[in-house]
């Protein structure tokens, strides 16, 4: 069982390193804010893609079907995988079928929620990252922080330490710019020795049967349109109605996630290369179950921008690692508790139900709704843990009945004023951990209240 | 049952009903030129831009920037390169590249995303692989946003298209900007009169 609270112990015991993180995902909020107000019709368009995975969700058997008809007139071939298993032995089997040896891959989060990489690797393939945080976080053996920038977690010396060890750098470099160009000249190798590429998908246009791919380092590319063999792994809830759709999806993408008006390749897919074959596998791994859930569906509208996580107090200050989970932040604390409810019980707790996650949302997520719902369902199934269950309990006690209720509040005012430090700040008072409490009132605000009705 | 019909079955089963689809409108902004607006976004994706009335200037522009034993590849009549396209057979030998120059269907003002779909530069990977990328782009051809882009844009018979606004960049250690990670470490867009 994930517990998020004693995982981010271990984040927030570096506190500068803290302090970082906060500070540049704050950043990155920023500039997204900056973004969405230089576009006057910004809340229009929240609305619109809000309303178009709405229709998506509505009608998603009839546009996979649609999806999967135009892909292969293109002369792609389409697979279905109900799994994360599944799908692994299709890329896999796919990879054998065709001897492939060297493979390149870009970011595909729908891959690591698979283990696509752990797959393949005992397969015996080396499986080359090629996006640049993607390939720190390899060497690292590591899973990703973040959904858009997977390193964000990583110091410039610690990358100066691995590629040092992997790529032959200089021992102590940290320049961004020497560690860069050295590994452009690492995966440029890479990418011309691949015979096949495997990479995410951004949107699926059912329409057309083509499928967008977003990146700003032109790693998609390089390795999609070189190498001969292209594998797109998808989840089935990327699917769009139409290519028109682009182009309310593709203003909201780019300037949620970074504040950039466009990610700088923005590459559209329709058939297989000359002398090249296309491969697309659609993945459920419990999307369809998700979508039964009526509280909980709409978190299958997510473009995965990460907005959600740059803007939550809690990720800022906890870190990615403490979810537990591939997808981190509100998000994922939503989506996590619909695979596994007992395992993933405590990443719905870790808000503080701010909202702020569902106004930032460029799809009309209703996030703190959902955590708050869940809360109440993992409480409801018994998947809190005791001192949780326990502390519930007796709130709920005290609250019903109120001659007991004042009576507490006063004893607590009274021990709070009298007490000696040490039986107010100790291990049972987890708020208390890292803050003061507030001084303590004289009387309640009813016996204030009491008190000036009669006057 | 196969995984395509269980998977068919369970979204029927739980899929929620009705939504439809809503009309996209064009949103048309406030009548600032298209061309200032282009030039400022090309900028803040680190792309430069020249305007000119004059395929002369790119010449010229080459000429000082590039040395005749660079690898230059033009698609564009008028400008010449030293590497012919049409003697490529495999997309590996495109390697070498050093300045690739073709021209842009269209931009967009909003983002300076520039269209380009296979049938206009040979190879898929042309754009991605050389180190440095020159686009040329008439300034009629600007719209104004990603709405008026896609009505634009056929998809009818386009194996592979993409918008490209600006050069190869990354930002994934510590957040610092480097431009260059995998595909060209420059743009540099003519907007022609």
């Amino acid at each position: 069982m994930v517990s998020h609270a004693k995982n981010a112990e271990k984040f927030t015991k570096d506190l500068e390193k803290v302090d970082w993180h906060d500070a540049t995902l704050w950043g990155a909020r920023s500039k997204r804010d900056l973004a969405a107000k230089s576009i006057p019709e910004w809340e229009s368009l929240r609305t619109l893609a809000s309303q178009i995975k709405e229709n998506v969700l509505a009608n998603l058997d009839e546009y996979l079907l649609e999806f999967e008809k135009n892909a292969l007139l293109n002369g792609a071939e389409v697979f279905w995988a109900k799994d994360g298993e599944e799908h692994n032995k299709i890329v896999g089997d796919l990879l054998v079928k065709h001897n492939i040896n060297n493979l390149v891959k870009s970011k595909s989060i729908l891959t690591e929620e698979c283990h696509l990489n752990q797959y393949l690797e005992d397969l015996g393939y080396d499986v080359v990252d090629t996006d640049l945080g993607e390939r720190i976080i390899q060497f690292a053996k590591q899973p990703p922080s973040h959904i858009v920038t997977p390193a964000i977690h990583v110091k410039k010396e610690e990358i100066g330490e691995l590629f040092h060890q992997y790529i032959g750098t200089e021992k102590g470099a940290t320049d961004p710019q020497y560690l860069t160009e050295a590994a452009r000249g690492h995966l440029r190798e890479k990418f011309l020795n691949a015979e096949a590429a495997i990479t995410g998908v951004n949107f699926a246009i059912a329409e057309n049967g083509g499928f967008v791919v977003c990146t700003n380092e032109g790693n998609a590319d390089m390795g999609a349109n070189l190498a001969p063999i292209q594998i797109a792994c998808m989840g089935i809830e990327k699917l769009i109605p139409k290519a028109e759709h682009l182009g309310v999806f593709l203003r909201l993408l780019a300037r949620s996630a970074t504040g950039q008006s466009i990610t700088n390749y923005t590459s559209h897919f329709f058939t297989p290369k000359k002398n090249g074959k296309l491969y697309i596998v659609m993945v459920d791994n419990g999307r369809t179950e998700q979508l039964g859930r009526e509280d909980f569906r709409n978190s299958l509208k997510c473009i995965r921008c990460g907005a959600c996580m740059n803007t939550c107090p809690v990720y800022r200050k906890s870190g990615g690692y403490s979810y537990g989970y591939t997808i981190p932040g509100p998000i994922g604390s939503v989506l996590a508790p619909g695979r596994d409810d007992h395992e993933y019980a405590s990443l719905p707790f870790a808000s503080s139900l701010c909202g702020s996650c569902t106004n930032v949302c460029p799809v009309k997520i209703d996030l703190h709704d959902q955590l708050y719902k869940w809360r109440q369902q993992i409480v409801k199934n018994g998947n809190v843990d005791q001192s949780k269950k326990w502390s519930m309990q007796m709130a709920t006690y005290i609250f019903e009945h109120p001659k007991l209720f004042r009576f507490m509040g006063k004893t607590a005012r009274l021990f709070m004023r009298l007490s000696p430090r040490f039986l107010i700040y100790n291990s049972l008072n987890k708020w208390g951990k890292s803050r003061e409490l507030p001084d303590s009132p004289k009387q309640s605000f009813r016996d204030w209240y009491i008190n000036h009705k009669i006057r | 049952m196969s995984s395509r019909e269980e998977i068919l079955e369970k979204i029927k089963k739980n899929k929620p009903v009705g939504a439809i689809l809503p009309v996209i409108p064009d949103f048309p902004g406030d009548g600032e030129e298209l061309e200032k607006i282009f030039e400022k976004s090309l900028i803040k994706n680190s792309g430069n831009l020249i305007s000119t009335n004059s395929i002369n200037d790119i010449h010229e522009y080459i000429n000082k920037n590039y040395s005749p034993a660079q690898k230059i590849c033009s698609l564009i009549k008028g400008i010449e390169g030293n590497v012919d396209i049409e003697k490529i057979a495999d997309p590996h030998e495109l390697k070498d590249l050093d300045l690739v120059i073709l021209k842009g269907e269209f931009g967009v003002a909003e983002n300076a995303a520039i269209w380009l779909s296979e049938n206009t530069m040979g190879f898929r990977v042309l754009p991605f692989i050389t180190q440095h990328l020159i686009m040329v782009l008439s300034k009629k051809d600007l719209v104004e946003n990603m709405h008026l882009a896609y009505k634009k844009i056929n998809l009818k018979n386009v194996g592979f298209g993409v918008f490209i606004a600006g050069p190869s960049k990354t930002a994934d250690i510590e957040q610092n900007l480097v431009i260059g990670a995998h595909g060209s470490r420059s743009l540099t867009v003519f907007l022609m009169n």
